[in-house]
């Protein structure tokens, strides 16, 4: 069995299936990237990851223990964080209170101050805002706050939902690039995107998502010479 | 003079109380957006339990009334706490996937339910709290003779509110409610435990109403089982007045009610005193329609 394992997962919102079974594993170390249009059931997958929808059907692993029957909370702990699609950082409270919250299921201050100190590193921006409510932030600082917040769960798995949404070409080639240095300190990425091309680029492999099944897996560098790809999602 | 500054502690006094219950409107508000109509009713429990406690430990003879009276407030704090809390587990936690309107309703009943079950045990009549453990002594402050329980009313609420606010503002589990006040979804994410958080409000709004209920009996000396509808109401008009949903805004709300009704009640006219607090509140809304302290969140995206 994969590092983490989705088998024929579907999820419901009331009556509407947005997931029709879908299967998808990922290994230690990789950056894995879902493609797809809005509505695809991008989000979902990612969110039934996490915990916050559960599947009506299927199931979901991580090191071969299922997911899909614990609680959002045991599965924070069992190291898989999220930034969430649309940031939602906490506006009414500080960047660092935001970035402690991220350690809320850690109890080793030391550890999560080296952390922090890391997280600064990668985002200077936020240790000069450290101390600003994150509601004030720009959207690319809120970005940076949201994946800080995730790293500082010390996650193995790190799921980003549309990083790269609303912000500048310059300031998304940036963001990819810290995705990367994350990764190579050991932290498996799941990364959901619209820009294709960027993400492709970055990833080891690919899922593309269309009405909620998964129409196609391959690896990146395929992916990207793959006519079908080449005409839906990187308009050439 | 004399009576502006006898009327100024008085209002806080007063105001002090409506804080405490503000606060659990407030807070619950936050987490659920849910205003708990049965809150009024659990401070009402905490009158009852505060008198019932003190007339049964006639005993306790040999203590100093102060230490007995801190004694029973403890207890009342931590059963009304116990209470609020089995009443999240009963009438709300079933609902929290249902429809907003359900719970408003639930709410309701479960106000019904608190003040017909006070009025069975306990019968429809006024009770006197019981005379011994009321503080008498007096306190000199500036040439005036201040009544030691209303200092002591006034303190006992200012040292909650501030411990209250230390806990929320300086400690993991304070920014995990706040969290959750803000973004449930966002806050799951964290790895917070919100069901856990949802309950620990309902043990420390009714842990603080249930304290002001009997805070009541000891400053008026008489209660009885409607006492938490007006109380109630008072108290949700401070929630909106300081902004719903924000803890600091709840205590300015409570104080500033207290004040403005009893200098208005000095000055003006004791009957007239509950509209003008109205009045105030509603001048208050049309100037700032999110409340003294409320504010529109800058979420951009």
């Amino acid at each position: 069995m994969a590092f983490l394992e989705l088998q024929n997962v579907c999820v419901r919102y009331g009556n509407v299936e947005a997931l029709h079974g879908i299967s998808m594993r990922v290994e230690e170390g990789e950056i894995v990237t879902i493609l797809g249009a809005n509505g695809a059931g991008k989000s979902t997958t990612l969110l039934s990851i996490s915990g916050l929808v559960k599947p009506s059907s299927g199931g979901i692993f991580f090191e071969g223990k299922p997911l899909h029957t614990i609680h959002s909370f045991d599965i924070v702990k069992r190291g898989i964080t999220q930034s969430p699609e649309g940031r939602r950082v906490f506006g009414t409270m500080t960047v660092l209170e935001n970035l402690q919250l991220g350690a809320f299921t850690l109890h080793d201050k030391q550890r999560s101050n080296t952390t922090l100190e890391w997280i600064f590193s990668l985002f200077p921006r936020l240790l000069e805002r450290r101390d600003q409510l994150a509601g004030t932030l720009s959207g690319g600082e809120q970005q940076m706050l949201a994946i800080g917040r995730a790293l500082m769960g010390e996650p193995r798995v790190l799921l980003l939902d549309e990083p790269s949404l609303g912000l500048a070409p310059l300031l998304v080639r940036s963001i990819f690039e810290t995705v990367r240095e994350i990764n190579q300190r050991g932290v498996t990425v799941v990364l959901v995107e619209q820009n294709a091309r960027a993400a492709l680029k970055l990833a080891t492999r690919g899922y593309v998502l269309e009405v909620g099944n998964v129409v196609m897996e391959d690896s990146a560098a395929s992916l990207l010479a793959n006519p079908q790809v080449r005409e839906a999602y990187l308009g050439s | 003079m004399e009576e502006f500054f006898q009327q100024l502690l008085n209002g806080l006094a007063v105001g002090g109380i409506y804080a405490l219950v503000a606060l659990g409107y407030t807070m619950v508000y936050g987490v659920l957006k849910l205003i708990n109509f049965a809150h009024g009713d659990l401070f009402t429990i905490g009158a009852y339990l505060g008198m019932t406690l003190l007339v049964s430990s006639g005993m306790a003879g040999s203590l100093s009334p102060l230490l007995v009276l801190l004694v029973v407030f403890i207890m009342v704090a931590l059963l009304v706490a116990l209470v609020g809390c089995l009443l999240e587990r009963a009438a709300y936690r079933p609902l929290r996937k249902a429809n907003r309107l359900s719970a408003v309703v639930s709410a309701l009943g479960a106000s019904i339910f608190f003040q017909n079950a006070v009025m069975l045990i306990y019968g429809a009549r006024l009770y006197v709290y019981p005379e011994d453990w009321r503080p008498d002594f007096t306190v000199d402050i500036l040439g005036f003779t201040v009544p030691g329980v209303r200092l002591l009313v006034i303190m006992a609420s200012l040292l909650l509110m501030f411990a209250l606010h230390s806990f929320i503002q300086r400690t993991r589990t304070g920014a995990a409610i706040r969290a959750v006040a803000i973004d449930q979804s966002a806050a799951r994410l964290m790895g917070i435990n919100v069901d856990r958080i949802i309950s620990l409000v309902f043990l420390i709004g009714p842990g603080l109403g249930g304290a002001a209920g009997m805070m009541v009996g000891i400053y008026y000396g008489q209660i009885d089982f409607t006492m938490g509808w007006s109380y109630g109401l008072k108290a949700f008009t401070a929630a909106i007045l300081g902004g719903i949903g924000n803890i600091p805004g709840a205590m300015l709300g409570g104080l500033l009610l207290g004040v403005i009704e009893a200098l208005s009640s000095a000055y003006i006219s004791m009957a007239w005193k509950d509209a003008i607090a109205f009045l105030v509140l509603i001048l208050i809304l049309i100037i700032r329609p999110t409340g003294l302290l409320g504010e529109r969140v800058a979420d951009k995206l």
